[in-house]
């Protein structure tokens, strides 16, 4: 059966075989989007962390045929560039295999909170495991995110009023 | 030409008539929701279903609403909302809501899941034994409203029959406080080694408790409920009540040694917890001072 969603932005049709296909399945072995990790595949470890409609889910744990006509954001669409990049100066990367789920639940953390103190970090980021930093790092990572973010937000009115005005004056 | 086109493997019902009438026709069809539970068999080749029947759609079991003195809760409503929406009214539920998981499994998982699995670990079941909820569930054949104290039969079997979906869970409002307790070994992504829910109800002075994962289906701890109370003496709350409190509802349990725990810890944990949820809805609901 095709099954029809977009994902990253774009129109994307799979064609399953069977009912209890996962999303994550779908992404990689059929659609060959590798940025989704896997590894439990029981909603344990986070890596294969995807935004449905918005929200942070396991997308081991989401059967495709459920994801018709819906918004699927892997960590090519989901995570804005200030995150990526603090994760990279703050050392919040080892192996790399957790990154891409652990960016993911950034990007909606830090969509939600703009400054989030770590007991607030660290339940957002529960269902992700990182087996090689210790954290400690991913927790400054969010922070230098949060705080270039907030950098960003302050200088880029200037630039938003100019779009809107050009926008509103026909 | 003529022949039936194969029903496709997997069904996607916009109302709940025709998720019924879907599952009436086709009784091999596994209902899916979150798949919290589901997808994890199904990706360890634990079951292989030959059609699945999508829950997600269904617009009527995706809302709570105000039944008066309860709050009907429909099936599908994942764990973040109960938690971001139904805390105040709630509160022992929403608690429990906010241990399930991590943040991707509880927008996913729902109430109606946790029951139709009938694990004794559930994180919702002690709250609802607390609170006397009921389930609601509907068929083709009509609907009935079990009492979720009848609702569990055994280890993940439950009342639930073939062609029946769970449709809401409908919660009294709290009318005193509430407290959820839950042992496990980190704050998230843990099954309950033992969990509590004690419900204290003000208006007629009673008390409900929900035993999780300490037997083989949640268990209520009638003797320990009916613990005597000083409710015209708030003062005289000591911890001996509580202790004897604990006392009861440990032996209303009927642990087992396994991976998690062992029979032993668990009752000890459970005296534990009950005397401390005990001591915190009687505190604060008298302000009476008593330790921990």
């Amino acid at each position: 059966m095709k099954v029809e969603m977009r994902i990253d932005g774009e129109a994307a049709v799979a064609d399953v075989d069977r009912p209890g296909e996962s999303l994550l399945s779908t992404l990689r072995d059929r659609l060959g989007l590798y940025g989704t990790k896997n590894a439990c595949e029981q909603g344990e470890c986070g890596s294969c962390t995807v935004l449905l409609d918005g929200d942070p889910v396991c997308s081991c744990l989401v059967a495709t045929a459920q994801c018709e006509g819906r918004e699927v954001k892997t960590v090519v669409g989901a995570v804005p560039r200030p995150v990526r990049d603090a994760f990279i100066a703050c050392g919040a990367v080892q192996c790399g295999f957790c990154t891409p789920g652990l960016l993911v639940s950034v990007a909606d953390l830090l969509a939600r909170e703009g400054d989030p103190r770590d007991p607030v970090i660290r339940e957002a980021l529960a269902g992700n495991l990182c087996r090689c930093t210790g954290y400690e790092k991913i927790i400054d990572a969010v922070h230098a995110a949060a705080e270039a973010m907030a950098d960003e937000a302050h200088r880029a009115p200037a630039r938003s009023r100019a779009a809107g005005s050009t926008e509103e004056t026909p | 030409m003529t022949a039936p086109a194969a029903a496709p493997p997997f069904h996607r019902p916009g109302d709940l008539g025709e998720a019924l009438r879907l599952l009436a026709a086709h009784p091999e069809a596994v209902p899916v929701a979150g798949g919290t539970d589901l997808m994890v068999a199904v990706n360890y080749r634990l079951t292989r279903p030959a059609a699945m029947l999508d829950l997600t759609r269904i617009g009527e079991l995706r809302a709570w609403s105000d039944a008066g003195d309860a709050i009907r809760i429909g099936s599908g409503v994942p764990y973040t909302r109960i938690v971001a929406e139904l805390a105040t009214v709630l509160p022992g539920l929403a608690a429990a809501a906010r241990t399930v998981g991590s943040p991707q499994i509880r927008n996913r998982g729902t109430l109606g899941g946790n029951l139709a699995t009938a694990s004794p670990a559930g994180d919702g079941h002690p709250p609802l034994l607390a609170t006397g909820a009921d389930i609601e569930i509907a068929s083709t054949r009509g609907t009935r409203t079990v009492p979720v104290a009848a609702f569990f039969t055994g280890p993940k079997r439950s009342v639930l029959q073939p062609g029946e979906l769970i449709t809401s869970v409908i919660v009294p409002k709290a009318a005193g406080p509430q407290q959820f307790l839950k042992v496990g070994t980190r704050n998230a992504m843990v099954i309950a080694v033992c969990s509590l829910a004690v419900a204290l109800d003000l208006e007629t002075r009673r008390l409900g408790t929900g035993i999780g994962s300490a037997g083989p289906t949640p268990l209520t701890a009638p003797e320990a409920d009916l613990i005597e109370l000083p409710w015209t003496r708030p003062g005289l709350f000591n911890d001996a009540l509580a202790e004897e409190f604990g006392r009861r509802v440990a032996a209303a349990a009927r642990p087992i040694d396994d991976v998690r725990g062992t029979a032993a810890y668990r009752r000890h944990a459970l005296a534990v917890c009950a005397a401390r949820a005990l001591r915190r809805v009687w505190t604060a609901a008298h302000g009476t001072e008593s330790t921990r």
